[in-house]
């Protein structure tokens, strides 16, 4: 294996615009309900009242999520028909002539990365933007976001340069299938299973 | 002391290891768009389309341009294979260094494809049948030719019979920045250029997003300065945000986001964010947020101003110097004592109210403890960066709101100063482009910008003294005809929507509305004649930088592909109405749209003489240069005598002494008040009668949001399901009322109710709902709006001063749909 890559998301700069999500979209030309990025917003807190006057104390940042091309892609262990594999850079990719469509993978995955797209009949994921890597391109998300807030590479280079963080709320536990997703946290993140808050925008994920 | 839970409770019960699961979208459903060529289609969908599509099988990558009203100018590189537009890519040039930035353009231009290639396109000259309502949506197409000949008839007879100011030009701003194509300023479109051929039309002043703060700076510091730019608060001790919020409404990667963000970032300045709502430049840069209510910005300061002249942490050297009315030692001649701004702050003035934090507390809801520390940490810091949004000034006392955070920068000592500010929006390095397409408009009068459905339903009534008409005493005649290019201010930007509509509906008062436009928008609904735009991906034009903090630039959007169906850009549509008119060549002086171009950068570069030629800027698409730091009034700083500002004291005016004449001369409804101090007001439907009126106790605002920009791209899919139009609703509010998170509420009070679904919310202040301006409103059978338009709430009602639009300034009530 050459090395793994893996995403940078600084949370400290995401606006939770969807740039990023759209700029997929639109290169992947992907139809109508299947989004491959997008964007949590977690949120919480509370205001203390004093008579006419209120304080608040509130919280709130994005989370910006693809496929992490996970060490332990649950997808390829539980896909059926082997159309599941991951690449030389650990980047997870789909077999179009051998998948079914089944959707197990889609289940499994606790992103909910792989998605079915109704076009083709098949599954359907982030490559990291395979074609432009090829190209020496970033992919592009990365190239889109507005606010730096992505980058990606070999994850042994990011995790050097910003350490090892990968989970947050409303992230699920790293654990499970170790993603190579490197995150600069906003102020307010809280640590994976403490949270305090609410997914704002679950409809729009 | 108690709590309130702002956990809305709609979602925690989701197990954790299901991240995301939630929003699993069941994969599928409906293809984006059917088949078929410029049939509002996109070309192809799916993974396997996609490879084929790649760059690397495109015919031609051509740069463009997304032209809307957000204060960024993005370009694009656009791909082409067949024809057709297959994918949107961002700048590729520079890096990411304030200055030399590449200019990332933000998800409503990464989404230009839908615009471009939408099912709502105006696809062929338009006529309403006759026999049906404005607005009913029954439409003949008609030629080309018959559509100029109509309008020149029309146009010809209206002049002849009413004159020239009958003839009124609506703003718009849905493509801005370009030369040729632009919509804003009215001046200097291409419909303006026509006009001015046949003796002109009625102007108007000022706009929707800031009539009132420039009416206020016109008072206050003699014109419109703007403040400090984003980049230059590297310098400051303290930046203060009132009602500010680049990260939303100016969200390009290029412009304002990424210099405020960058600049947050590697120099991590203190930043405190005063607005009623928890905003994304709140999220993101603030270290304090402080969550006023709406319309009490004059209150708040006055606190802060009470905290600081107790404590003597105001500049009085600079007050001195600079300033004409804090205290009573430096007053206009013949103005009775007490009318100094200490005087109103000390309760030495007329009303005899000492302005404490307490008695800013119970206005704007913010604890006087926390505005004395507000007063002890702004007292303290030197420079101070203080920009206002246009939030604060769109209200119905907005001109002082404006004033009020003016006067806190002159407090502070930091104007013209780096580091500082004047307490205007920021400014940005600029390019003096030229522009050799704008001709003068004959007619000198003018009304407000918001003033034009009065125009149309009592013209002849309005005066200058009662409806600030300038360049006459009065109105000589109602509006009898309207263009309407690239706008939505005809029906879904003006307030009262349902009330526009009724005016709209009697043609015998207005009688001909044009819109051009690209989509069906809700203004080109209620048109007359509907004329086809092609987008800017369709034709050429020069644009002329956005704002984008030390950086300047210049972008020649290309041609990218041939206009879709039979759409015709507005530059062949008015030389195709001067030809019917016997202008011509008047109108064009035998130039093509770009030999236009090509004049506007041969004259621009008389003044940039680094500017490359056209042929090499074309090849670029984007050209930069590293400016500098804006410093607001610097020169005024230095030396106040030999750089008086355009006041009549040559001085800032806290007391303004025109204002005084006014607030005695001018004719205003009753609960209006102009005042020469920027004192907090109490107004109809403000803070204050929000907490007794029963019927309707919520304030409702309109913030920007990342869906639009205004209402364009209001129909573009990708945006809508991305960012869903959902009012804003505290926790506590929403509870009260049995509202869980995405539920379908109705907001409503007498004039009008809107449908939509709720996002309960910490993130704004209890008591507020925030409507995002901008979506299109869409009536149902019942007169109910499902498209969510805020102006289905506001009012008509202007501003005293500006006489402009106080859109932020509305009750409403909240229940589940």
């Amino acid at each position: 294996m050459t090395e793994q890559l893996g995403f940078l998301f600084d949370q400290s700069l995401c606006t939770g615009c969807k740039a990023c999500s759209i700029a997929c979209t639109d290169k992947h030309d992907l139809p109508e309900g299947v989004t491959w990025r997008r964007v949590a917003e977690y949120t919480g807190g509370t205001w203390q009242k004093d008579g006419d006057t209120f304080i608040p104390n509130v919280f709130t940042y994005y989370t910006s999520i693809s496929c992490n091309q996970c060490v332990d892609p649950i997808c390829v262990q539980v896909c059926p028909t082997t159309a599941m594999s991951e690449g030389e850079d650990g980047v997870v990719t789909i077999d179009q002539d051998k998948c079914v469509g089944c959707r197990y993978c889609e289940w499994a995955c606790p992103y909910s990365a792989p998605q079915f797209n109704a076009e083709t009949g098949h599954m359907s994921k982030c490559d990291m933007c395979a074609d432009y890597r090829a190209d020496g391109e970033d992919p592009a998300c990365v190239a889109a976001c507005p606010s730096r807030a992505l980058d990606w590479g070999p994850i042994d280079e990011l995790r050097a340069e910003h350490g090892d963080l990968a989970g947050v709320e409303p992230l699920p536990d790293p654990s499970i299938t170790r993603p190579n997703l490197v995150i600069i946290p906003h102020r307010d993140a809280q640590p994976t299973g403490t949270g305090t808050g609410d997914i704002a925008n679950p409809k729009e994920l | 002391m108690s709590l309130i839970e702002a956990s809305s409770g709609a979602t925690n019960q989701i197990g954790r290891r299901s991240i995301l699961k939630w929003g699993a979208v069941a994969g599928g459903g409906a293809a984006l768009v059917g088949t078929g060529s410029y049939l509002g289609v996109l070309p192809g969908v799916g993974e396997a389309n996609a490879a084929q599509l790649s760059p690397t099988n495109a015919d031609k990558t051509v740069w463009s341009s997304c032209n809307v009203n957000c204060g960024s100018r993005c370009p694009l590189r656009m791909v082409v294979k067949d024809g057709q537009i297959t994918r949107v890519l961002q700048d590729n040039t520079g890096d990411d260094s304030i200055g030399t930035q590449q200019i990332r353009a933000c998800v409503r231009g990464r989404s230009i494809r839908q615009r471009i290639y939408n099912p709502d396109r105006l696809k062929t000259p338009m006529r309403r049948r006759p026999g049906t309502l404005r607005g009913e949506g029954k439409w003949d197409e008609i030629t080309w030719d018959e559509a100029y000949e109509e309008i020149a008839q029309t146009l010809t007879r209206l002049i002849k019979d009413h004159g020239n100011e009958s003839i009124y030009l609506n703003y718009g701003t849905g493509t801005l920045g370009g030369t040729i194509t632009r919509s804003w300023p009215p001046a200097q479109t291409p419909v303006a250029r026509l006009m001015n051929t046949i003796g002109g039309y009625l102007n108007h002043y000022g706009d929707y997003s800031s009539a009132q703060i420039a009416g206020a700076a016109s008072h206050h510091y003699g014109g419109w300065i703007g403040s400090n730019s984003f980049d230059d608060a590297k310098n400051a001790k303290l930046q203060i945000m009132f009602g500010n919020n680049p990260l939303e409404t100016r969200m390009s990667g290029g412009g304002e986001t990424f210099v405020t963000q960058q600049t947050k970032k590697l120099h991590n300045v203190r930043t405190i964010v005063i607005d009623p709502r928890y905003s994304e430049t709140a999220q993101n840069i603030a270290d304090l947020w402080v969550a006023n209510r709406p319309g009490t910005d004059a209150a708040l300061v006055a606190g802060i101003a009470h905290t600081m002249i107790t404590l003597g942490l105001h500049d009085q050297e600079f007050l001195d110097k600079y300033c004409v009315g804090f205290d009573e030692d430096h007053m206009p001649q013949g103005i009775p004592a007490g009318n100094s701004y200490k005087s109103y702050i000390m309760g030495q003035g007329p009303d005899g109210i000492e302005k404490t934090p307490e008695w800013a507390a119970q206005i704007t809801g913010v604890p006087a403890a926390q505005i004395v520390q507000l007063g002890r940490e702004i007292g303290a810091a030197s420079p101070v960066a203080i920009t206002q949004g246009w939030g604060p000034q769109r209200h119905a006392n907005g001109e002082n709101q404006a004033r009020a955070i003016f006067t806190l920068a002159a407090l502070t000592g930091s104007v013209g100063v780096p580091g500082g500010g004047t307490g205007e929006r920021e400014g940005s390095f600029g390019l003096p482009m030229a522009n050799p397409f704008a001709t003068d408009n004959p007619v000198e009068t003018s009304i407000s910008v918001y003033g034009w459905t009065d125009a149309v339903e009592r013209g002849p009534e309005m005066t200058a003294l009662a409806d600030g008409v300038r360049g006459k005493d009065k109105l000589g005649t109602g509006i009898k005809m309207i263009w309407q290019y690239a706008g939505n201010a005809l029906v879904n930007q003006h307030g009262d929507i349902n009330r526009t509509v009724k005016l709209l509906q009697d043609d015998t008062l207005c009688e001909m509305i044009v819109v051009i436009d690209n989509h069906m928008t809700v203004s080109a609904r209620y048109a007359d004649i509907l004329l086809p735009d092609t987008t800017n991906a369709e034709q050429i034009d020069v644009i002329q930088q956005g704002s984008a903090g030390s950086m300047g630039y210049s972008i020649v959007a290309d041609q990218v592909i041939e206009p879709l169906y039979n759409c015709k850009t507005t530059y062949e549509m008015m030389t195709g109405i001067a030809q019917k008119l016997g202008v011509e060549q008047e109108f064009t002086e035998g130039k093509t749209q770009e030999d236009w171009v090509r004049q506007v950068i041969d004259e621009s570069r008389e003044n940039i003489p680094e500017l490359p030629q056209f042929d090499e800027l074309r090849e670029m698409g984007v050209w930069k240069v590293k400016g500098e730091s804006r410093v607001a009034l610097a020169d005024f700083r230095t030396d106040p005598q030999a750089n008086p500002l355009e006041t009549p004291s040559g001085k800032i005016e806290i007391f303004s002494e025109a204002l005084w004449n006014i607030s005695h001369t001018w004719e205003l409804p009753a609960g209006d008040k102009i005042t020469a101090l920027p004192e907090h007001i109490d107004t109809w439907e403000g803070p204050t009668e929000a907490k007794t009126n029963e019927r309707f106790p919520l304030q409702v605002i309109g913030h920007h949001y990342k869906q639009r920009t205004h209402s364009s791209y209001g129909n573009v899919k990708w945006l809508a399901d991305a960012h869903p139009q959902v009012v804003w609703v505290n926790t506590a509010d929403a509870s009260a009322r049995g509202i869980a998170n995405d539920d379908w509420v109705e907001v409503f009070n007498d004039r009008g109710r809107v449908q939509l679904q709720a996002r309960v919310t910490a993130r704004i202040a209890p008591g507020v709902l925030s409507v995002p301006q901008g979506a299109w409103f869409k009536p149902d059978a019942a007169g109910i709006d499902q498209g969510g338009s805020v102006n289905t709430l506001t009012s008509w009602h202007p501003s005293p001063i500006a006489k402009g639009n106080a859109q932020h300034t509305t009750l409403a009530q909240l229940k589940l749909a």
